[in-house]
């Protein structure tokens, strides 16, 4: 149940960063000056946690996805159901460990 | 089977005949005009899930894991990518697939909690128009973007421009 709640308010996090994404991406087509300006937003300390929590969201969405393709046509992924959410979360930690690492130590490290 | 017991609404035996995946009459908001598009959609979520996974994982270690990561982030970089074909296809896959899937996804969510059906009906109205608006959109940027632009008068370097 609470994977359940997690998957829609993920889901719904990433797809409106994923409409805001779009959007300043699309400042490449305006000019090379607007969006290294509005690209620069993306690149200072508060940012960097906003990026990590994001990433958080959209692997939690990935690893839990394909939990639930699992339950859906394995034959026996209804009965592994909780043992796969525990892996999900594992890999959840792992990958964000790896991923905080390194994007939080480029991203603060200076330059 | 006591008489009183609760049928699940997808049990369909409200006739006493089971039929699988199909959603009891009494339980359905829209009659039985939609064919099978639930089902279509369903299935797109898993399959565009798991292209989605392969996808967005390559765009996040590509842009922001390797080498300098978010530092190397400018129009440069973005020009360097959709100079190349691969990219462009990368990404407008990626735009396509993802809008699709979080569209189906937000429009399943209205259909939960929203009651009214008024407010269900305008509700999906927007997001169809958001949602149509940023794919046109992003799908114009990739095709007709110049990765070699000349600001004033001087064209701007990269290895991928003609001399």
């Amino acid at each position: 149940m609470w994977s359940w709640v997690g998957h829609r308010i993920t889901g719904v996090v990433i797809f409106f960063f994923l409409l805001v994404h779009v959007l300043d991406t699309s400042l490449v087509r305006v000019s090379p000056e607007a969006y290294t300006a509005v690209i620069g937003a993306y690149k200072n300390p508060l940012m960097a946690l906003g990026e990590t929590g994001l990433v958080a969201a959209i692997v939690f969405h990935a690893f839990n996805g394909l939990r639930i393709i699992a339950v859906d046509f394995w034959k026996k992924g209804a009965k592994y159901q909780r043992q796969m959410l525990w892996v999900v979360l594992g890999l959840w930690v792992v990958t964000m460990v790896a991923f905080a690492i390194r994007h939080l130590s480029l991203a603060l490290g200076g330059h | 089977m006591s008489a009183t017991e609760i049928q699940p609404p997808r049990s369909g035996q409200i006739g006493g005949k089971p039929e699988s995946g199909k959603i009891a009459p009494k339980y359905r908001r829209n009659g039985n005009s939609r064919g099978n598009f639930e089902m279509l959609a369903w299935l797109f979520m898993r399959l565009s899930g798991v292209v989605l996974v392969v996808l967005i994982f390559g765009h996040l270690i590509v842009n922001l894991l390797v080498g300098e990561g978010i530092h190397a982030i400018d129009f440069g970089f973005v020009a360097g990518k959709w100079a190349d074909p691969f990219w462009q296809f990368w990404d407008l896959a990626m735009l396509w697939l993802a809008m699709l899937h979080g569209t189906n996804g937000v429009r399943t969510i209205i259909n939960d909690y929203a009651e009214k059906d008024s407010t269900r009906f305008w509700l999906k109205m927007v997001l169809y128009a958001a949602s149509a608006v940023i794919i046109i959109l992003g799908t114009l940027v990739i095709f007709t973007f110049n990765p070699c632009p000349v600001v004033d008068g001087v064209q701007l370097p990269g290895g991928f421009c003609p001399a």
